[in-house]
Formats: structure tokens, C-alpha cells, sequence
């Protein structure tokens, strides 16, 4: 049994009978390699083994995390947390523990990523920086190794363990600069310097911008920026919680967006990433959110799903009781152009390569403010013609994708990394009929 | 904990560090949420761990452990010099460290009440109270409140002789209405979005009487969905003083950051339109403009002892009327510019590296009152009340969305205004500074969540601000 199983059962027996429990535990290594002016210059791991623990004793709930994870440590947070919890009101939402369950035993797992040193994350560097000659790089390579188990007293078990390497970055120039991004549960299969060329060549062809005036535009947008629209879409759109509360755009069995989109959420699909099951011990399987532009699923906690007289889909995270339940592995479907062919067929338009700093105005109508960052390219005439400074946008994401509205998807759907984090959207880089840029560089 | 944090710089020192500091760091973490009036979440977690950080040649390696055998720590020690090491293979030039004077202290924030003695059946009954008040106006859909309590203990040591041990409490919290119509939701935030945080004990909490309040709150998110929209235009803007302090954060806290000056951060948070060769000469705004980073400030929420490179909490200059004076930095970024560190490097636990981070960013008060303001504009629009931000990668583009506005006619405020937004760019926006209320009204605003670094890190800092005036501004962008 290995060490985070030992941790649940563990906690589990100094919880005994005095309430019902559910215990998660964490081990692994996190290691991140960072680099600014072409040079390595923040460079950190960290040892993580830490505890969550929820208790109920007839609906009156208390939850706590530890680190400290010595037998006397466990014993003193068990107590605490089950004296917190008598204290409280009853939990009308509570949904008590699920039972034994089986799941899908998928291993996301890569032995050498798992044991990567910090000298093959500073290779990884080394070929990202050598990518871009006479250009000042910038960015970071990770490595991360987690194990986790779930156990509960009411019979449940699972456990997992996955890998992720992320490299991620820009090249500049005294006047412009271009990003890169990889992820993959394995390092060896990031070609870091491929990632370097990208940000660098972006970076080259982005000396010069220029202003461009407001307005509405057809753009064709990479998978970073979709990669962003789709966290937007996952956290206000398809998260049950959002849509008890009528916060949600989103109602099923329309037609909400353009027939080419499809979005699931599968952590059985072989090139997924994180583990088959959530932070309730509930098993995953994939989730079709939109199938062929129509709403057809929420996604689902115990918590949400006792409320909707439904299943829990199993996308519990420990704060979901606040925040309501988030897909990790969620998936775009891409189509067959090429970026080329997709910029081919504009007259006039903009090309990006990265959101930034994206914020939601109204979550109902997902307006969305945010600025376009390293790489925004003026399209004429079915070609890239030149840079063009960074712009702002406010643009309702969910219209920007409706009906007739999206007008090509690449075939190079990929981990992209949005704003909010790498690794868990696959998605392509898309055409849209128009979007609207509110401010240019002068504001 | 001094031998635990002696022992991880000390590994460190014997596998080639030139340089090691480590803390040993307690952080205990109360979260309190009711949503209706039922109790979503109480929880109480506690971290304990120790970081240590290395420095050999032109980088610092850094790593972390949450088991406190004597085995473990060493060993945490010697790997962040490995880890430095490594960094060899892409190397910089040498890494400056400036000086500062050599400490053994104890700080420990001022409080009346520890928050973590208070019974939590008062402070949930304190939320559900006041989410029933919410809801007892009809057309609130939703009323959240929390709570949230922060208990930190730190044993810095570094092997230049460093031993300081803090503790620091902070407090937080608040509540929201939100009203839904057909196709928008509409909240109102008491006392600001995200709550307000200090540090400080309850009485922080109880100071600002959440009940009082509740009703107007709850008012105010109904009538939004009814009110007008608000129009494109150019006009006189009022900032609420809780929105004016995340203006401050945004376009000139995170602006004044050495290390995004230098191009640490130029990847992920950014850089800075400000340049080191303008320092003492580019014209930041309107000689109403006077910008202090002041980690003494009693209660305000980036107030400390010592920062987490063992500096003392100090007051710098940062805007002195209108013309760019002063930088956020630590003892590295500060030595490579040639500046005194000012003290301003923490870590959000013992699992991060220290970087630069705002302390208590804040604009110095004017004269008079927001009343006076209101009544000194022809024309105008009075925005309350945080609800988006989004400021670009240089922290020059900016546009905010806030809860609630007023038309401001003839010196009065007019009718009630929905959706309301303004957009700028940070030198021409801070330039249109005209008015700026006095002391009566500066309140050091606390801002529990500042994202930046990676690994991410989220730092609580604090920005004093009363409410100000500012000319021909943008508003009303929308979709």
C-alpha cells in the first residue's frame, strides 16, 4: 500500500465512529524551473504530502487540511475537526458520503518525468533559450508527480497517481514578444525547442506593430486564447451550481453554439491528464457538455447533483461546496483546416496568439473583458500582413460561438495553455466571424 | 523552531550555497461561508513546513518540506543548493545581494481579540443573520457571507545571522446580494468585492457592522436590474475610495515592482511601462499624486515586522507629487539597481520562494470630502464597488467594471446607473487627478488576493485611498 493510501486509512481510524468522514490524501513532487533574460533564475521543488478531511456528524459539517501528517499530528487534526464540526449548524446542502464505487484504473504516468531532475528542466531551458538567438527568453519548465487516494466511512476507496511536464514561454525583442507552450504527461515528449522556435518567430514578426482602430473584426484565434474562453465557459457556464443559482447561461437541449462545436470533459481519453476520479471519490467518465453546438450536460458534485435530483458527474474539488464543480480535462473537437487555410479566407481580420488578463462583466451573458499578448497580427487578403499592438476586447464568449458564427476549426487541437493555468483544455485554434475590440494601445 | 530553520540553511551552506535563509512557517487558516443562510463551508486547516533558499552564482535554488525530521530538513537544505547548481547550465551574470542590518527580533501584529477564541457559533450565527437580512428583500436571489481568519507564525533565519520570529493575524471578510433578471445578475458587495481584510483581530471584523448595512445592500442589487445603462461617453469620474485602491494596485502597485521592472516576471504577470533611467523624472500623474509603500501602517493588511529576507518594514516613496520616485524590491533586485532594498519580499507560505510583493500601496489623502466632491461637478458619474479588472501585461491598458454608479448633475447625485465601466491608460488617467478627499475618509483597504509568480503565490496587501476625481475619463465600454 503505498504512502497517501496509508495516510486515508490512517485518519479514517483515529476518525472511528465518531462521524461520518471522507479523507483525501496528497503526496508527490513539484518542481519548477524558471528563467528570465535568457538565463535560469528562480529554481524550486517542493515535497507535498498533505490531508483533507470533512466530517458530518447528522448534517453539521467542518472540513480542514494539514501538513502535518505524523500519527500525533493526524490525531490532534481529526479531533479539531470534529469538535468544529459539532459546533455547527446543520448543512441543509449535505449530501453525505458516496459507497464503494468502482473506477476506471487509468494511469497518467510517466516514471521519468516523475523522477526529473533539475538538470533535465534546465535542459529543457537551455534548447527554449538557444531557440531564440539574440532574443531575450523567458518562461518555465515543471514537473509534477502526484499520488492521491480517496477513502470514506462509508466504504469508498480509490486511489491514482499522474505525471504533467509543462514548458512554457516568450522570446522578445526590444519592441515585441511571442509565446510558446507545450504540456504532456511526459517531458520527453516536449520538443522544448520547438516551443522556443514558436515564441521566437512570433516575436520577429511582431517588430513594427502598429495601431489599428477599434472595432468589430473576424479574427482567427490560436488554442490558447480558445483554451481561455473554454475556463470561462467550465467555471460560469457548465458548472451546476452557477446554473441552480440562475447564474448560467447555459440550457440544455439548445442550440447555443455553432453546430461545428463540440466540448467533453474525459479522463479516459488516452492523451488526458490528472486522475479518473474527484475529490468526492467519485469515478469520471466522459461528459458531453456540447454535442454539435447543442447544451447537452452540467457538470456535477454530490453537493449539486442531490439538488438536481441527479448523479454527481465527478467533478468535486474540496472548495466546491463554494464554488461548485470544475471539469480537469476538458476537450474541444477540432476540425480539419490548417491555421493557414483558416486565415486564408479573411479579407480583413486579426490573428491572435494569447489572452490576457480576461474578466468577466456579467456571468449570464459571459461578457468577458481581456487584452490580446504576444503576437497579434493584422490579417488582409487571406494573409498575415503585419503586427499590430495589443488590443482590448469586451466580447460575450458564448455569442462569439453561436450559431453561424464560427467559421473554421484547425486540426491542431493541443494542451494550450490559458490564462489561468496549463494542462487541462485540449483545444484547437478557431475562426470567428467577429469579435469585438473595444481599445487599442492609445486606449 | 529557530534549530529546525538554522538546520535547512545550514544543509544548504555545507552543499555550496554562498548565501542560504530558511523559515519555518505555521500558518493556521479559518474559512467561514454561508450562502441563504445555510452554512456552506467551515473550514479550519493548518500548514506547517520549512522552505529554504540557496544562492549560488545567478540563481536562487529553493525547496520545501512539510516533514520537520531532522533528515528531511537537511536534506531540504542540500537540495536547494543542487537545485541552484543546476541553473548553472543556463547561466546569468552573478547575483548582488544587498546589505541589511543583521536581526534577532520578535513582531507580532497588534490585536484585541483573537479571531481563532472567538466561538465560531458566533460568527456563522454573524453570517446568517445577515444573509437573512439579504434575503428578507424581496428580489435577492442569493446572499453570501464569509469569513476568513489567518493565524501565521514565521522563524526566519538566514546564515548571515538572521533570527526573527513574527506572528501575524489577519481578518476578513463580508457579504453580497445578488438579483437576477432575464439575461443579467446584478450584486452588491459590503464593505467592498472579495470582503475587507486587515490584520488585526475580530475587532477588525466588528468594526464595520455588517448588519447596518445589510438592507441598503440588498436594496441597491434589486434596483440595479432596473436601472438605466449606463452611456458611452466622456466625463468627470468619482471613485468610490474601495475602487480606487484596486486602481492603485492594478496601474501603479504591480508598475512598481522591481523585479517586472527588471524582466523577472515577463512571462507570466508582466512587466512595467515605468524604466529604472526614469526614476525622479517621469510624470506618474497630477501633483495631487503622492503614493507611499508603507508596511508600518497600523492595521492595514501589508503591514509586518520584517519582510521574509529578514529587511525591516519601512515607508518608501513611491509617487511624490505626481513625478515617479521610488520601487517595490528585495535584496537581490534592489542591488542590481543600484537602490536601498526596501523590504518588500514575501512568500503566500513556506512552500514558496520570497519574490516582490506590494505592503500597503497607498495614496496619500487630500482635502475635504466626497461630498464636497460630488458638489463641486457640473457633470459626472460616481462609481462604487469593485466587479472586474483587466489591466495589460505592462499595466498600462486598463478597464474596470464596478457594482453600482450615480449620474452626478449640478453638483448632486442623480439617477441610479447599471453596468457601469471605465477605461484608460495609467500616466494620462493618473494626470486627470483633480480632487481628492481628506483623512476622514482614507481607509486602508486590503486586497487578500494578489496573484503573481510561478508557482502561483497569492499575497495580501493594502492600499489606502479616499475617494478622488478624475477628468474626461472613458466610460461606459461595453460589449
Amino acid at each position: 500500500m503505498n504512502r497517501e493510501q496509508n495516510l486515508v486509512n490512517e485518519t479514517l481510524e483515529i476518525v472511528g465512529g465518531r462521524a461520518e468522514a471522507e479523507v483525501l490524501a496528497d503526496v508527490g513532487v513539484t518542481s519548477l524551473t524558471r528563467f528570465a533574460n535568457s538565463f535560469i533564475h528562480q529554481n524550486v521543488s517542493e515535497d507535498v504530502e498533505q490531508v483533507t478531511l470533512r466530517v458530518a456528524l447528522e448534517g453539521r459539517v467542518a472540513s480542514s487540511t494539514t501538513t502535518a501528517t505524523t500519527h500525533e499530528g493526524l490525531t490532534r487534526f481529526v479531533d479539531a475537526t470534529i469538535e468544529t464540526a459539532a459546533g455547527q449548524p446543520v448543512d441543509e446542502d449535505w449530501a453525505g458520503l458516496g459507497g464503494p464505487t468502482g473506477f476506471t484504473a487509468i494511469d497518467h504516468w510517466d516514471h521519468t518525468t516523475a523522477s526529473a531532475d533539475p538538470t533535465a528542466r534546465a535542459e529543457a531551458v537551455r534548447a527554449f533559450v538557444d531557440a531564440g538567438e539574440g532574443l531575450l527568453g523567458a518562461g518555465y519548465c515543471q514537473t509534477e508527480a502526484r499520488r492521491r487516494a480517496y477513502g470514506n466511512t462509508a466504504g469508498r476507496q480509490v486511489h491514482g497517481r499522474f505525471t504533467t511536464a509543462v514548458v512554457d514561454g516568450i522570446h522578445q525583442t526590444p519592441s515585441s514578444a511571442g509565446s510558446g507552450h507545450a504540456a504532456a504527461m511526459a517531458l520527453s515528449s516536449i520538443d522544448a525547442g520547438a516551443v522556443g522556435a514558436l515564441a521566437a518567430q512570433r516575436a520577429r514578426d511582431g517588430i513594427g506593430a502598429i495601431d489599428t482602430k477599434p472595432g468589430k473584426y473576424r479574427v482567427v484565434l490560436s488554442p490558447e486564447c480558445i483554451a481561455t474562453i473554454a475556463v470561462f465557459l467550465n467555471v460560469y457556464g457548465f458548472n451546476a451550481k452557477m446554473s441552480e443559482e440562475e447564474m448560467s447561461f447555459v440550457n440544455l437541449g439548445e442550440q447555443q453554439f455553432d453546430e461545428t462545436i463540440s466540448i467533453w470533459d474525459d479522463p479516459t481519453d488516452s492523451r488526458a491528464l490528472y486522475l479518473p476520479f474527484d475529490s468526492e471519490g467519485t469515478s469520471k467518465s466522459r461528459v458531453d457538455l456540447v454535442r454539435s453546438g447543442v447544451s447537452t450536460s452540467l457538470l456535477h458534485t454530490r453537493r449539486t447533483a442531490r439538488k438536481a435530483a441527479t448523479v454527481s458527474t465527478g467533478h468535486a474539488a474540496p472548495d466546491s461546496a463554494m464554488w461548485g464543480p470544475f471539469a480537469e480535462n476538458l476537450f474541444l473537437d477540432e476540425g480539419n483546416n490548417s491555421v493557414e487555410e483558416l486565415i486564408a479566407g479573411i479579407d480583413r481580420g486579426i490573428y491572435v496568439s494569447t489572452f490576457n488578463y480576461c474578466r468577466v462583466l456579467d456571468p449570464k451573458t459571459l461578457v468577458v473583458t481581456g487584452l490580446t499578448r504576444n503576437g497579434t497580427f493584422m490579417i488582409e487578403n487571406g494573409e498575415i500582413t503585419h503586427p499590430v499592438t495589443d488590443m482590448r476586447f469586451t466580447q460575450s464568449f458564448v455569442d462569439a460561438m453561436a450559431p453561424g458564427r464560427v467559421e473554421g476549426i484547425g486540426s491542431d487541437a493541443r494542451f494550450a495553455d490559458s490564462e489561468f493555468g496549463p494542462t487541462f483544455i485540449h483545444a484547437p485554434s478557431m475562426r470567428l466571424a467577429q469579435w469585438n475590440f473595444t481599445g487599442g494601445a492609445g486606449g | 523552531m529557530f534549530d529546525e530553520a538554522s538546520l535547512a540553511a545550514q544543509g544548504a551552506l555545507d552543499a555550496g550555497a554562498t548565501y542560504a535563509d530558511a523559515r519555518v512557517v505555521i500558518t493556521k487558516t479559518e474559512s467561514i461561508n454561508v450562502r441563504n443562510q445555510n452554512l456552506d463551508q467551515m473550514d479550519r486547516s493548518e500548514t506547517v513546513g520549512v522552505g529554504v533558499r540557496a544562492l549560488i552564482g545567478s540563481s536562487w535554488g529553493f525547496a520545501a518540506t512539510a516533514d520537520l525530521s531532522n533528515e528531511s530538513i537537511r536534506s531540504a537544505g542540500e537540495r536547494a543548493s543542487a537545485i541552484a547548481k543546476a541553473s548553472a547550465i543556463v547561466p546569468g551574470p552573478p547575483m548582488e545581494f544587498a546589505d541589511v542590518p543583521v536581526v534577532e527580533d520578535f513582531w507580532e501584529t497588534p490585536y484585541e481579540e483573537d479571531p481563532f477564541l472567538v466561538a465560531t457559533s458566533e460568527k456563522v450565527d454573524m453570517l446568517i443573520n445577515v444573509t437573512k437580512t439579504l434575503q428578507s428583500v424581496e428580489g435577492v436571489a442569493i446572499a453570501v457571507g464569509s469569513l476568513t481568519f489567518y493565524d501565521t507564525n514565521k522563524w526566519f533565519v538566514s546564515s548571515q545571522g538572521h533570527r526573527i520570529h513574527q506572528h501575524i493575524i489577519e481578518s476578513g471578510g463580508g457579504y453580497d446580494a445578488t438579483a437576477i433578471g432575464e439575461r443579467e445578475t446584478q450584486r452588491r458587495s459590503y464593505p467592498q468585492s472579495f470582503g475587507q481584510y486587515e490584520t488585526g483581530g475580530f475587532e477588525t471584523i466588528r468594526a464595520w457592522d455588517y448588519e447596518e448595512n445589510a438592507q441598503r445592500i440588498a436594496e441597491e442589487a434589486v434596483a440595479l436590474l432596473t436601472a438605466d445603462e449606463m452611456e458611452e461617453r466622456e466625463t468627470s469620474l468619482i471613485l468610490e475610495a474601495s475602487q480606487l485602491a484596486l486602481q492603485i494596485h492594478e496601474s501603479v502597485g504591480h508598475a512598481i515592482e522591481l523585479d517586472r521592472i527588471l524582466g523577472w516576471e515577463a512571462a507570466f504577470a508582466g512587466t512595467s511601462h515605468l524604466q529604472l533611467s526614469k526614476l525622479h523624472s517621469h510624470r506618474y500623474g497630477s501633483d495631487l499624486m503622492n503614493i507611499t509603500a508603507d508596511a508600518t501602517l497600523p492595521g492595514a493588511l501589508g503591514t509586518f515586522g520584517y519582510d521574509d529576507e529578514g529587511t525591516p518594514a519601512q515607508s518608501v516613496d513611491i509617487v511624490r507629487n505626481g513625478t515617479w520616485v521610488g520601487v517595490l524590491s528585495g535584496r537581490d533586485s534592489a542591488a542590481i539597481a543600484g537602490l536601498p532594498p526596501g523590504g518588500m519580499v514575501r512568500a503566500d507560505g513556506f512552500n514558496r520562494l520570497p519574490m516582490v510583493r506590494m505592503t500597503n500601496v497607498g495614496l496619500l489623502p487630500g482635502e475635504g470630502t466626497l461630498d464636497d466632491i460630488i458638489a463641486d461637478t457640473d457633470d459626472g458619474v460616481y462609481m462604487s464597488t469593485n466587479r472586474s479588472w483587466s489591466i495589460d501585461d505592462r499595466r498600462l491598458n486598463f478597464q474596470f467594471g464596478t457594482e453600482i454608479a450615480w449620474e452626478v448633475k449640478n453638483g448632486r447625485l442623480g439617477r441610479m446607473l447599471k453596468n457601469p465601466t471605465y477605461t484608460g491608460i495609467t500616466p494620462q488617467f493618473w494626470g486627470s487627478l483633480d480632487r481628492l478627499a481628506g483623512e476622514a475618509e482614507w481607509v486602508h483597504w486590503g486586497t487578500p488576493n494578489c496573484g503573481k509568480g510561478q508557482p502561483m503565490q497569492v499575497a495580501h496587501t493594502g492600499h489606502s485611498a479616499s475617494p478622488g476625481r478624475f477628468a474626461n475619463i472613458r466610460v461606459g465600454v461595453r460589449a
